[in-house]
């Protein structure tokens, strides 16, 4: 797209409409996920939406694909008003999306995923013969050479991709949503990839590219839709943006969010927890941090950039190929999240429904699960004094429910939130790291959280602090340390940090080179 | 596409609650309701039901497969399966059996070594599903074949008859006009029980089969807590076993064919739920009496014993659909 950008894209507003979003909104829980969305998608172009993590990307991509319903808001397709209950209605017309995770049936060949569910049958026997005339068709015609016969199982990641573009293009699809597509690809097998898709545009399919991989992005796409907070910022041609344009539309001007004054450890403060050169292959590598009593150490990086996977590790949760982690100067062995709970370090997991609190059972079950020792005589649970421990970090943290028998599915999101954190403030740690805190809570309890970390940290706890709200790390962090591909590629320290440097490293676009470590 | 549009929030969708609330309350309660309802039209329709002598008689049936199901309760919870309570319970008679006949030990020691027996075999699952990470329900059907067979290789496929009348005091005795089976079922059901709702056993055995990696990351030994379930069940299959053999004076390989699925039965319509970490012993030990109930009601009404098993089946696949829908509704 270097000289002929504008010019296309003038051709292209020539052409119809191919799908309409007019004020598309999105609810989850309490969280708006897209506000008045309003887009248009050219027919035979290539459309590239871009965002921050939980801009609203991969919901709308979804919402166009069948896969969610709108909460308010239309949904034009072909000039005609569309209503989808499921995949398979978008799927009637011509829309497919191809989703992060490959969904092949690993265990049959290529043949057979591409056709699956429209295999050429007679009284329900396939018939094979039919089926690979028509897959040498579809091949040839979309220049994509897969063997028929494979296993999928046995494929790379590249080809599973092209299993299920050919089984998009087989069912017809006449625009194919890609969220992420070349997240797990090498350089060479994303440039195939994009010649694919290039190709698939001339024979006149209209692509939806969803990606973090900004550069790749602008090289590609003939138009692009910046989100951000669930909001279509602007919709240009490619020619006319540069990565850091970019990326300056997906920070935007940010509201002011009233974080709390900083207050940093003093310089002699004790160093509290120290890892040096922890590495698991394929996950993260070398790395290393220290946090003082009292520190926010903040982790950015986009999602898949080993942050977790870093916090989990130093958490025992995972294993990890080398690395040491000392407590106060002394070396502690951490095997499992037993051995870190003993050495004064807790962990509020990313997924609070999947990993952070037992559902079914009460507040103070769940608050005192990993303390049950500190409140039973041989076994035996003291209810009394459970129910006394937990009520109190229920007023402290301003808990809404009804007492602490509530079951934790009965309360809200941002309530449920404020109960991890009970879980793990019941005996007080050494250090919290806290993975996406704030995630899928409402502004109020953002603030307190907030608040509450802050707070921690102020009392001498030594905090490592992960977000995908940028503003978030960067409103309470001591320090930020930035990774990308399980690398430490930058850091931050009160005086250097700035949304945009933050960002740009994260992103790994030109200007992060410039003021990188 | 402007950057600045009004922030008209559009309220996020609300759900009527009534529905799901219902559903929660049968599921619930089912057990409790159904319970009474019968146990009032079988009061009403018949007048031997409500004697003493019948209840006791309930009772004194349901005994060893409320005792199995305790056992089965705990493993359910914790999100596990237990397919060779069944066969524990025919291995576990023969040892008793044997040890009493065979060997200077006293009647006591005996039954004793029997049920221990089934702990064993409990404690073997335990670390077949944990250790070496076989799914239960597959684990414990191999265990099941494989007790059996051996069951047949040390009786030669034999019955076991025991002579001696004092053998049948545990299963036939009575004091104070309560058979003694229905004591070991109350006093396992007290203990199970108290372990469960008082214990820190208890939380994590909730825990892990509610939310295992929550429990994990909370610093919660699943594949310990698993283990011990496992343990209890086959506790629980010694026990019901040696019951049941001193009730016939006899002991043999095939003994109790089937009875594991009268206890699951009896667990799953009491309202324990079979995707682990929800349940009570209180519930089994309704959803086994319960189950007395309707073969003891038929039998008074003079219904034909086939409808019974239809019966059982209708009733069993309805306790599991309420809880499906519970668990969907509350999404």
């Amino acid at each position: 797209m270097c000289s002929g950008g504008v010019i296309e894209f003038a051709i292209a507003a020539a052409q119809d409409f191919h799908v309409e979003a007019r004020g598309v909104t999105k609810w989850f829980g309490g969280v708006q996920a897209l506000a008045h969305v309003d887009l248009v998608i050219r027919r035979r172009t290539i459309h590239g939406l871009v965002g921050e993590n939980g801009a609203g990307k991969s919901t709308l991509g979804k919402i166009i694909a069948g896969a969610l319903r709108p909460d308010a808001g239309e949904l034009w397709v072909n000039r005609r008003r569309a209503t989808y209950h499921s995949p398979r209605d978008a799927l009637a017309d011509g829309i497919t999306l191809i989703a992060q995770e490959p969904t092949l049936v690993p265990h049959r060949s290529v043949l057979e995923n591409v056709f699956l569910g429209i295999e050429d049958a007679r009284l329900g026997i396939v018939d094979t013969r039919t089926m690979r005339r028509r897959y040498r068709d579809l091949v040839a015609e979309v220049h994509l050479d897969l063997p028929a016969d494979a296993l999928t199982r046995t494929l790379r990641v590249a080809d599973r991709q092209k299993v299920e573009i050919l089984r998009a293009i087989a069912r017809g699809a006449e625009m194919i949503i890609m969220d992420e597509p070349t997240s797990a690809l090498t350089t060479d097998e994303a440039q195939r990839l994009f010649g694919i898709i290039r190709r698939l545009r001339e024979r006149g399919t209209t692509i939806v590219f969803i990606s973090h991989f900004l550069e790749d992005v602008l090289a590609l796409v003939d138009t692009v839709t910046v989100l951000r907070d669930g909001r279509v910022v602007r919709t240009s041609p490619a020619a006319e943006e540069t990565p850091e344009r970019l990326v300056i539309g997906m920070i935007g001007r940010t509201v002011e969010r009233a974080f709390p004054q900083k207050v940093f450890p003093p310089p002699d403060a004790p160093m509290v927890l120290s890892v040096r050169n922890l590495s698991r292959s394929g996950a993260f590598e070398n790395v290393s941090f220290e946090i003082r009593a009292g520190e926010i150490l903040g982790l950015a990086g986009l999602i898949g950039s080993g942050r977790t996977e870093v916090a989990r590790a130093v958490f025992g949760a995972d294993r990890r190929d080398t690395g040491e982690i000392r407590i106060d100067g002394t070396l502690v062995r951490i095997r499992s999240p037993r051995d870190a709970l003993r050495a004064g370090i807790v962990m509020l997991p990313e997924d609070r429904k999947g990993q952070g609190l037992v559902l079914m059972r009460s507040i103070a079950e769940n608050v005192t699960l990993p303390h049950l020792e500190t409140v039973s005589h041989y076994g035996v649970v003291a209810t009394g004094r459970e129910r006394r421990g937990t009520l109190d970090l229920m007023a402290s943290l301003d808990v809404r429910a009804k007492g602490p028998g509530a079951q934790i599915n009965t309360l809200s999101g941002g309530n449920q939130q404020k109960v991890l954190f009970a879980k793990w403030l019941f005996r007080r740690p050494r250090v919290l790291i806290a993975d996406e805190a704030t995630r899928g809570v409402d502004v109020g309890t953002k603030r307190a959280i907030n608040e509450l970390l802050h707070r921690l940290a102020a009392e001498g706890m030594a905090v490592l602090l992960i977000s995908s709200e940028h503003e978030e790390v960067l409103g309470l962090a001591h320090r930020i340390l930035v990774l990308r591909g399980g690398r430490i590629v930058a850091s931050f320290d009160g005086h250097t940090m700035s949304g945009d440097a933050v960002l740009h490293a994260a992103f790994a676009t030109e200007a992060a080179e410039r003021s990188g470590p | 596409m402007s950057t600045n549009r009004e922030s008209t929030a559009v309220a996020p969708p609300i759900r009527g609650l009534t529905r799901r609330q219902r559903i929660a309350v049968v599921r619930d309660y089912g057990v409790v309701i159904a319970f009474l309802g019968l146990f009032a039209t079988l009061s009403i329709a018949s007048g031997v039901f409500m004697s003493k002598a019948n209840l006791t008689n309930l009772a004194f049936q349901a005994a060893p497969i409320g005792i199995m199901a305790i056992g089965g309760t705990l493993v359910f919870i914790a999100g596990g399966f237990d397919l060779s309570v069944g066969a524990v319970s025919a291995f576990a008679g023969i040892i008793a059996a044997k040890a009493f006949i065979g060997t200077g030990l006293g009647l006591g020691l005996a039954l004793t070594l029997g049920a221990l027996t089934g702990l064993g075999f409990g404690i073997g699952n335990g670390l077949l599903v944990t250790v070496g990470r076989v799914n239960a329900f597959i684990a414990t059907l191999a265990t099941a074949i494989i007790i059996r067979g051996v069951a047949i290789a040390i009786t030669g496929g034999f019955l076991v008859s025991v002579p001696d009348e004092r053998f049948t005091i545990l299963g036939l005795g009575v004091t104070g006009g309560i058979n003694h089976p229905i004591f070991v079922w109350l006093g396992f059901a007290l203990l199970c029980g108290f372990l469960l709702s008082r214990t820190t056993f208890g939380r994590y055995v909730y825990a892990v089969g509610g939310n295992p990696e929550a429990a994990r990351l909370s610093g919660v030994r699943l594949g310990l807590i698993r283990a011990a379930t496992f343990a209890l069940s086959g506790l629980s299959g010694g026990i019901a076993g040696v019951i049941l053999a001193s009730e016939v004076q006899t002991a043999q390989a095939d003994a109790n064919p089937g009875i594991e699925f009268d206890a699951i039965t009896a667990i799953v319509l009491g309202g324990t739920s079979i995707l682990g970490g929800e349940g009570a012993v209180w519930r089994s030990v309704l959803g086994a009496f319960f189950l007395q109930m309707i073969g003891n009601g038929f039998n008074l009404l003079n219904v034909q014993v086939v409808y019974q098993q239809v019966f059982k089946g209708v009733i069993l696949a309805t306790a599991v659909a309420l809880d499906a829908w519970g668990r969907q509704t509350r999404e």
